[in-house]
C-alpha cells in the first residue's frame, strides 16, 4: 500500500503540473483577448461563410453556414488523403518487391528512385509537379483527347461524368454480391476445416461480383450513360470545357507529389517486411506441398505484413497531415479554406486554429486506430 | 484566491507606475505603445511580403512604399528618426493575428477598411492613404475589353483572405456567371499561375493588379479591365485600446495630406515657418502647441514633412515614377478633383 502511494505520488504531480500550465494559458489567452475586444466563441460557425470554394465533392455555395465550408474543405483533405494513400501503397509495394529483385536493372531503379524522392523536401516536390505541369500541359483548344473522351489541360483534367438510371438498385446487387462472397468464403472455410475440401473461392467471388450487377441492367432496367466533356469558348484566345467532371490541376499535382514522396517510405516498410522473413519459413513451406502462391499467400505475407504495418500506418498519417501542404498550391483543403479564407473572414483565430487542431488530430487517431484494428487481426493468435 | 492575487499584482502594479513614471507626460502614460516604442528606439510595423509602390523591399533590404511611408512618418514623430522602423512582412492571412498579439503596432499593409473588421476582431482603422478598387486583368489577346464579355464557366485567379474573395462571388452571382474561384496564399504564387494559363483572369485591388503586372512574362499582353467593382479604401490600422497611439498615427498620415494641401515639400517646410499662414505655420510646428496632446514635442510633424514629404512627394516616388498607377485618380486632393479630404490640423 506504502509502495502504491510512493507510486502514484510523481504522476498525480505530473497531472497537476500540466493542468496548471494548461489552466494558466487558457487564463492568459482569454485575459488577453478581453483586453484587446476579442469575442470568444463558436457562434460564427452559423452564419453565412459569403466565399466560394474552388471545388468541393459536396454541394457548397457562399450562402451556406462556415460550418458546411469546414465539411466542404475537410472532404477534400480526405479525397487527397484517401487517394494519396491508395497511390503511395500500390506504388510502395512495387517499389518494396522491385528493390529485392534479382534483376540488376530493376533493383537498382527502385534504389534511385526511393533514394531521389524521400531526400528532396516534399514542399519542393510539390511547387515542381504543379508548375511544372502547368507550364507542360496544354490549353484547353491544343489538347489531344486521352482515348477520345478525356482532355488533360492546363486548366484541368476533363473525363466523362457517368449518368445512371436506377442506381440504387446497382448499388443493392452490388452489396448483395458482397454479403453473397462473405457467406461462401465461411462456407469454404468450414467446409475446408471438416472435410478438407476446398473450393475455387476467388472465381467463385469473381463471378458473383460481375453476374450479379450485370443481371440488374438485364432485368432491373438499370442503365449507364457518359456526358463528354465538350470544348466551350470563353474568348477569342481561351477556351474550358464543360460538362463531365473536372479534376483541378491542383489536385492531381498534390495527390502525385504526395503519393510519389509517401511511397519512397512505404517501399521501404515492404524490403523490410519481406527481408524480416527467414528463408528457412519459405522452404519448409515448399517442403510440405505448398505451391509458391500459396507460400505467398499464406506463409510469407501474412508474417511480413506484421513487420510492414506498424510502419506505414506512420507513412499513412505522414501523407495526410502533409496534405495540409496544399494550401501552397490552391487546392482547397482544410487548411486553405477553413484555416485560411474562415480565418481571415471571422478573425476568429484561436478557435478555428484549435478546430483545425482537432480534426487533424482526430483524423490521424482514427486512421491510426483503423490499422491497429487490421494489425490485431493479423497477428498470430497463439492457440 | 485567484483573485487575490490578481488583486494584488494590480495594486503593487499601480505603485510601481506611481512612483516610476511621475516625470511622464498625461499621454505617455495613457499610451503603453508609445512608451514601448520610445523605450525600444523603433515602430514596429507590419507590411506586405512585396508589392511594389506599396511596401517592397529592395535588395539590399530598404523598404519602399506610399504604405511603408506612413511608418516611417510615425517613427519621425515619436522617435525624431524616418529610418527607425523595424519592417514585418506579413501574409494577408496573419496580418491582424500579428496586430492583436502584439508583434507589430501598425499595420500598414494595403488593408481594405471594412465594418466587419473594423468592429469586430479587436482593430481599428486610422484612415485612408489609398483609395482602391478591385479589378480585372486579362489577356489582350483574349479580345476582352470589359467584364460584360466573362462568360460561364471563366476561372478567376485571386489571393487567399481577403476582400477580394468575397467582392468576387458578390460580383458574379449579381452577374449569373458561374466561376472558378482558385485562391493561392501568396500573390508570386498567384502571379506565376496566371502567367502560365491556368486562369483566364487576375482580380485584386486594381493598384495590386498594376503592381503585379509588371511581374509577368510579357506586362504588354496583359490588360486591366475598366471596371471597378467595390470599394477598397486602404489605410494604416492599429490595436483598438489605445487612443493616444491611434491620433498619433492618424495625424501623421493626416499631416502628410495636409502638407500637400498647403504646398509644404521636405524641400521647403524649414522656410515655411516664417509663412504669414497659420495654418501652414501650425502644420511645421510654428504656431500653437500640436503635439502635446499626444506627448510629443511641437516639431513632430515637421519633422514628418522634412524626412518623408507629403502625401504627393511618397506618391509620385513610390508610385508614380515607377510607372505602377503614373495617374493619380481619385487619390488626388479634394482640391485638385481627387477625394483626399483629411479634418485640419488646429
Amino acid at each position: 500500500m506504502n509502495n502504491k502511494i510512493k507510486k502514484s505520488i510523481p504522476q498525480i504531480l505530473t497531472i497537476l503540473f500540466v493542468i496548471l500550465i494548461f489552466g494558466f494559458l487558457t487564463f492568459n489567452a482569454q485575459v488577453n483577448m478581453d483586453n484587446r475586444g476579442i469575442d470568444f466563441g463558436f457562434g460564427f460557425l452559423k452564419q453565412e461563410a459569403s466565399f466560394d470554394i474552388q471545388f468541393s465533392l459536396v454541394e457548397y455555395d457562399g450562402l451556406d453556414p462556415y460550418w458546411w465550408a469546414y465539411v466542404a474543405a475537410l472532404l477534400n483533405t480526405l479525397l487527397v488523403a484517401v487517394l494519396g494513400i491508395i497511390f503511395c501503397t500500390i506504388l510502395g509495394v512495387i517499389v518494396g518487391v522491385a528493390r529485392l529483385s534479382s534483376n540488376y536493372l530493376i533493383r537498382n531503379a527502385a534504389a534511385w528512385y526511393v533514394e531521389f524522392f524521400r531526400n528532396i523536401p516534399l514542399l519542393l516536390q510539390i511547387f515542381f509537379w504543379y508548375y511544372a505541369a502547368l507550364r507542360a500541359l496544354p490549353l484547353p483548344q491544343d489538347a489531344e483527347p486521352l482515348l477520345g473522351v478525356s482532355y488533360l489541360t492546363i486548366k484541368g483534367f476533363y473525363i466523362p461524368a457517368m449518368v445512371w438510371q436506377n442506381l440504387n438498385i446497382f448499388l443493392y446487387s452490388l452489396l448483395l454480391a458482397i454479403v453473397a462472397i462473405f457467406l461462401i468464403r465461411f462456407y469454404a472455410k468450414k467446409l475446408q476445416e471438416n472435410e478438407g475440401k476446398q473450393l475455387p473461392v476467388f472465381y467463385i467471388s469473381l463471378g458473383l461480383l460481375l453476374i450479379l450487377p450485370l443481371l440488374t441492367f438485364l432485368v432491373g432496367n438499370v442503365s449507364l450513360s457518359f456526358e463528354l466533356p465538350v470544348i466551350k469558348q470563353l474568348s477569342v484566345t481561351s477556351f474550358t470545357y464543360v460538362g463531365g467532371i473536372g479534376l483541378p490541376p491542383e489536385l492531381i499535382a498534390l495527390t502525385l507529389a504526395l503519393s510519389l514522396y509517401t511511397a519512397t517510405f512505404v517501399a521501404e516498410c515492404v524490403r523490410a517486411g519481406i527481408q524480416g522473413i527467414s528463408k528457412g519459413q519459405k522452404e519448409a513451406a515448399a517442403s510440405i506441398g505448398l505451391t509458391p502462391n500459396q507460400i505467398l499467400k499464406l506463409v510469407v505475407m501474412p508474417q511480413a505484413l506484421r513487420i510492414i504495418i506498424p510502419p506505414t500506418t506512420n507513412q499513412y498519417l505522414n501523407l495526410t497531415k502533409n496534405s495540409s501542404l496544399a494550401a501552397a498550391i490552391a487546392y482547397p483543403d482544410l487548411v486553405l479554406v477553413f484555416a485560411g479564407t474562415a480565418l481571415m473572414q471571422t478573425g476568429k483565430a484561436i478557435e478555428i486554429v484549435s478546430i483545425t487542431m482537432l480534426t487533424y488530430l482526430t483524423l490521424s487517431l482514427a486512421i491510426a486506430a483503423l490499422m491497429n484494428w487490421y494489425n490485431k487481426k493479423i497477428e498470430i493468435k497463439e492457440k | 484566491m485567484l483573485k487575490l492575487i490578481k488583486q494584488f499584482t494590480s495594486f503593487a502594479a499601480m505603485v510601481v507606475m506611481l512612483f516610476a513614471f511621475t516625470t511622464e507626460t498625461m499621454a505617455a502614460k495613457k499610451s503603453k505603445t508609445l512608451k514601448n516604442t520610445q523605450k525600444k528606439g523603433f515602430v514596429r510595423c507590419g507590411v506586405s511580403q512585396g508589392l511594389p509602390g506599396f511596401s517592397n523591399a529592395d535588395a539590399s533590404g530598404n523598404w519602399t512604399g506610399v504604405d511603408v511611408d506612413v511608418c516611417r512618418a510615425v517613427a519621425a514623430a515619436v522617435l525624431g528618426d524616418a529610418s527607425k522602423v523595424k519592417f514585418t512582412p506579413l501574409s494577408a492571412k496573419e496580418r491582424f493575428t500579428a496586430l492583436t498579439s502584439g508583434e507589430i503596432d501598425i499595420l500598414s499593409r494595403n488593408t481594405t477598411w471594412t465594418l466587419s473588421r473594423d468592429a469586430d476582431i479587436g482593430l481599428t482603422f486610422v484612415g485612408v492613404n489609398f483609395y482602391d478598387g478591385q479589378g480585372f486583368m486579362v489577356r489582350k489577346s483574349s479580345g476582352i475589353t470589359s467584364t460584360s464579355q466573362f462568360k460561364d464557366g471563366i476561372s478567376a485567379c485571386t489571393n487567399l483572405g481577403t476582400t477580394t474573395e468575397l467582392n468576387m462571388r458578390d460580383f458574379f452571382n449579381s452577374k449569373g456567371i458561374s466561376y472558378t474561384p482558385v485562391t493561392f496564399e501568396k500573390a508570386d504564387e498567384v502571379v506565376a499561375a496566371y502567367d502560365a494559363g491556368r486562369c483566364d483572369t487576375y482580380t485584386t485591388d486594381k493598384s495590386g493588379l498594376a503592381a503585379q503586372r509588371i511581374k509577368l512574362s510579357a506586362p504588354d499582353d496583359h490588360v486591366v479591365l475598366p471596371e471597378t467593382i467595390s470599394k477598397e479604401p486602404l489605410g494604416p490600422v492599429v490595436r483598438q485600446g489605445d487612443a493616444v497611439w491611434e491620433d498619433i498615427v492618424r495625424w501623421s498620415l493626416n499631416t502628410m495630406i495636409e502638407a500637400e494641401e498647403y504646398g509644404i515639400t521636405s524641400a521647403n517646410a524649414d522656410s515655411m515657418k516664417t509663412s504669414d499662414n497659420p495654418a501652414i505655420k501650425r502644420l511645421v510646428g510654428a504656431e500653437g502647441e500640436m503635439g502635446a496632446a499626444f506627448g510629443l514635442d511641437n516639431e513632430w510633424n515637421l519633422r514628418i514633412i522634412k524626412q518623408v514629404g507629403n502625401y504627393g512627394e511618397s506618391y509620385k516616388r513610390n508610385i508614380a515614377d515607377t510607372g505602377i498607377l503614373p495617374d493619380r485618380g481619385p487619390n488626388e486632393l479634394w482640391t485638385k478633383g481627387g477625394i483626399l479630404y483629411v479634418p485640419p490640423s488646429r
